[in-house]
């Protein structure tokens, strides 16, 4: 069984790892002076702003923007014709593959338009009221088409196409005919079908859950400025400031060194902002204009035109024997990819079961592109889905046999060695440390009163390392300066800091850490998969490796002894044994002040693909009460509990939990594309679209439970994304206790609440 | 169009500008004044990042015609410390990591300070009230509270100092 293993009983004695000094770039972002992507200005600036399709789906016989170039004041307009086509090529963003073919018509209409906000050109003027009055002038013959919005419609033959071309993969033989199928795939262990006939019970329920919007605070931005010679500058709020140059650099068929990508402050991303919509239009607007081209996206637009994750209908069937144990799981997911294939489905599919040590096991999922917006990453995308289902049933199955569902979840869990349905053999993971904290915690004994009720759920996610370089200056006073490549999304550089002070064994003030931008530092993958505190990590360690050698032999000089007679001990250089000799010990700040006479600058570098990332498993319990009268349910008492390997700055890791888990809150209960027949977004808003604010949540409590990563320096896991995957389920296990009504539709608004109650004809004896 | 040219004040400066009839507040404090601390997250009031206090009412900056602040006080998050002293609810949002992205925090913070300038002792059902009409999407909300009520707090004791 794992335990949570003592921080000393790992690497003794660390000092920084752990602490919880202020971020250090928080006095910035409690001042106003930091700057997000909206922020930064250059002179003669133009405005650009985007012609959205006002159709769900549409061919555009033509488009005429003579009009708007007429215009007093306008200086650019580009549309379809302003992109080179490309060719389907898939490469990886963020956890998910991307297809420069579907990108260039993502970012702008070229055949079709295929989701209401679609973009079909773009202008750059003097105003903001210049631009808007020239995208009415510019004049788009559209011929409507049929659309489809919902999944299961858009799978049924029929269904009006998208993409006439797109046949089905992961077919044998493939279709002969087109679909609205993009991919089908599969996961499989052991023989279901014998796992079935072993079990005493067996359940099976049809899940449907809504598109959820990332909901971001700041909105997409950006600021472009093409020089005459053929070179660029990009500031931009992104998750990844080298993933957006290599695909503008692409989409706009320029030299990758040619492109300068600055990221600002992010507001948010959560996964949303790992693809590109504003930059490549700018970018050519710039080109095409000769002035610094800024653009920002309303509200409205986020919600039309950029990602939410998919909406989904599930159904699972599970099996188990009368003492608890699971003996199969089938699963078929059938994801929405919005406009272009693409969605989370895969992970989904392997999310699914993960948390436990099943024999048999079965998922099948279809990708299928309907006329919304292209999904973006979500926080674990796909998992929350899958997990949702997998997790309700489980639930079910639980009480069906009246056995406690931590019991339940004991008796199955993966642990260290588990074979998980989707391939690899577990290493040391602390789902089980979960449970046992869950079913220890104070909250679990709680008392509860009428119409309450209390739910658990468990949830796993991957998390990723990847392509990282990281750079360490000694400064000449023996202060240090880190650059990394990731945008700090949430706290990462504290984190950062900590980890590098830890290395070279130096005062946390003494270090400070910064973003990058694209041409001061080597390739980075983004912000994204839990990926930023692991990699840099990873990537610190070394370079700090580096300079500790380079002081070393700095100090060997000095000393004018071998460079092995020296030894780096608590941030100071000292003689490696009494044989090297008697000398006095150097600081960083000592070496660093006579650098200039013993070799120069002193630095160190990590350019590296960081492996042995290693997944994060937790288990929430949450507490709801349901009014008869409404059906609202609320939040009374919500816990977390997760593995996070290491906890480098506890707060942000407990910031992680409780951000993660209000965002599943409102996912459970509240939010929800709604689309009417005309395939128009009829709630574009944060007044509609129903986000929850202070007054709707309680405390969140959390446990960080520490089952150190064997692979990584510090025993990082990555923590950013396992928190929003077991809220769903966390909280309609609640509400089935509360009222005897399992709800296998999400959100579990108060309009459904009540229509469910009022069927149930007001029996609210349920089972919790 | 005609501009308007409107005398006011901001963050106890007096201040000049011209702006559109139609223009808002934000757009002017943003675009003109270069008082970026100011975010626009909706443009219809739902979100709270642009919250300002207009002589003594908290607003969204962005639901303000900007010559409405002609004559009046504006108090902007740029003005919210005193030189190189954080006010107690900036020190207490650094200290409790009260934020994470940080664009909505200028936005609470200003809305924390104006329920403690009213009611320095609020209980957690307050504040929760008080703030909801500033989003946030990164924290859920729990280290806001727990450091606006450690604020309350400081400011509390300060007060019987003196």
């Amino acid at each position: 069984m794992a335990t949570a293993l003592k921080r000393d009983e790992i690497q003794p004695a660390l000092k920084w790892i752990g602490t919880r000094p202020v971020r250090p770039d928080g006095v910035d972002k409690v001042t106003g002076r930091a700057r997000f992507g909206a922020d930064l200005s250059l002179p003669g600036m133009l405005v650009g702003k985007v012609l959205r399709s006002p159709h769900a789906h549409a061919r555009i016989r033509s488009i005429d923007v003579s009009k708007a170039l007429a215009l007093p004041g306008v200086k650019a307009v580009v549309s379809r014709d302003d992109f080179q086509d490309m060719a389907s090529e898939f490469v990886p963003a963020g956890e998910m593959l991307i297809n420069y073919r579907d990108m260039v018509r993502n970012i702008m209409a070229r055949e079709k338009v295929l989701y209401e906000g679609h973009a079909v050109a773009a202008v750059a003027a003097t105003s903001d009221k210049i631009a808007k009055q020239a995208l009415k002038l510019i004049e788009v013959d559209y011929e409507i088409l049929p659309h489809v919005i919902d999944v299961v419609e858009a799978m049924e033959r029929g269904a009006p196409l998208l993409h006439e071309d797109l046949i089905t993969a992961g077919v044998e033989p493939p279709p002969t005919e087109p679909s609205n199928v993009a991919k089908r795939v599969e996961f499989a262990i052991g023989d279901t079908a014998a796992g079935f006939a072993a079990a005493d019970i067996v359940i099976e329920r049809e899940f449907t859950t809504k598109p959820v919007h990332q909901g971001y605070i700041e909105t997409h931005a950006c600021l472009a400025s093409w020089s005459e010679d053929g070179q660029a500058e990009l500031w931009c709020t992104t998750q990844g400031q080298f993933i957006v140059r290599a695909h503008c650099a692409k989409l706009l068929g320029m030299d990758i060194s040619r492109l300068r990508v600055t990221p600002s402050e992010i507001g948010g991303g959560f996964g949303g902002k790992t693809v590109v919509y504003l930059e490549p239009l700018a970018l050519a607007l710039s080109r095409k204009s000769r002035h610094p081209v800024k653009m920002i996206m309303s509200r409205e637009e986020i919600f039309k035109a950029s990602g939410p994750t998919s909406g989904a209908h599930v159904w699972v069937k599970i099996g188990a024997t009368r003492d608890g144990r699971i003996t199969a799981g089938e699963a078929v997911l059938k994801y929405q990819a919005g406009a272009f294939q693409g969605s989370p489905v895969q992970p989904g599919c392997m999310a699914a079961f993960a948390p436990y040590d099943l024999e048999h096991v079965k998922v099948v999922g279809y990708d299928v592109v309907t006329n919304r917006p292209k999904v973006a990453a979500y926080r674990a995308p796909g998992a929350p889905i899958s997990e949702f289902a997998v997790e309700s049933v489980v639930d079910e199955i639980a009480g069906e046999l009246g056995i406690d569902p931590i019991e339940l979840r004991l008796k199955n869990a993966a642990k260290e060695g588990t074979h998980a349905a989707y391939g690899p053999r577990f290493g040391p993971i602390g789902l089980i440390a979960t449970l046992e904290a869950a079913k220890a915690h104070a909250h679990y004994q709680a008392p509860l009163g009428p119409n309450q009720g209390r739910g658990v759920a468990s949830g796993f996610w991957f998390n990723i390392g990847g392509e990282t370089s990281v750079t360490i200056n000694i400064n000449e006073d023996g202060t240090v300066t880190v650059v990394e490549g990731t945008p700090d999304i949430g706290g990462s550089r504290a984190s950062v800091c900590l980890m590098a002070a830890e290395a070279l064994g130096v005062d946390y003030e003494k270090v400070r850490t910064i973003i990058g931008d694209t041409s001061s530092l080597g390739f980075s993958f983004l912000t994204g998969g839990s990926r930023a505190t692991f990699s840099n990590g990873v990537a610190v360690k070394q370079a700090a490796d580096a300079v500790i050698k380079e002081v070393c032999a700095r100090a060997a000089r000095i000393w004018e002894i071998p460079e092995d007679a020296v030894k780096w001990e608590d941030g100071r250089a000292v003689p490696a044994g009494s044989n090297a000799g008697e000398f006095e010990p150097l600081s960083l700040a000592d070496i660093a002040r006579m650098a200039g006479k013993t070799g120069g600058p002193i630095a160190g570098h990590a350019h590296l693909n960081a492996q042995g990332a290693a997944p994060s498993f937790a288990t929430h319990l949450a507490d709801v009460e349901v009014d008869k009268e409404t059906g609202r349910v609320t939040v009374l008492r919500y816990t977390v509990i997760q593995d996070a390997g290491r906890a480098v700055h506890p707060s942000y890791v407990e910031g992680q939990y409780q951000g993660g888990a209000v965002q599943g809150i409102g996912w459970a209960l509240n939010e929800e594309y709604i689309y009417g027949p005309d395939g128009r977004l009829q709630n574009a808003g944060f007044l509609d679209y129903r986000m929850p604010v202070a007054s709707d949540v309680p405390m969140i409590d959390t446990v960080i439970v520490e089952v150190p990563n064997p692979r990584h320096p510090y025993g990082v896991r990555g923590v950013g994304e396992t928190p929003i995957v077991p809220p769903m389920a966390a909280i309609a296990n609640a509400v089935a206790a509360a009222t005897g009504i399992r709800f296998t539709e999400l959100p579990m608004s108060p309009p459904k609440v009540l229509k469910a109650l009022d069927e149930a004809n007001g029996a609210g004896n349920g089972r919790g | 169009m005609v501009k308007h040219h409107v005398s006011t004040t901001v963050n106890g400066d007096p201040v000049e500008f011209l702006c559109d009839p139609d223009q808002t507040l934000l757009d002017v404090l943003r675009d003109v004044l270069q008082l970026t601390g100011s975010k626009e997250g909706c443009a219809s009031g739902d979100c709270g990042a642009c919250s300002v206090m207009l002589d003594d009412r908290l607003v969204c900056s962005c639901l303000v015609l900007a010559p409405e602040a002609a004559g009046r006080s504006v108090e902007t998050i740029e003005g919210m410390a005193d030189g190189e002293e954080l006010h107690p609810l900036q020190e207490k949002f650094l200290e409790h990591a009260a934020l994470q992205c940080g664009i909505c925090t200028p936005g609470i913070l200003i809305a924390a300070r104006a329920l403690l300038d009213r009611n320095p002792d609020p209980s957690e059902t307050e504040v929760r009230y008080w703030l909801a009409g500033n989003l946030c999407r990164c924290t859920g909300y729990d280290k806001i509270v727990r450091a606006v009520m450690h604020a309350a707090a400081d400011i509390r004791a300060d007060l019987r100092g003196h």
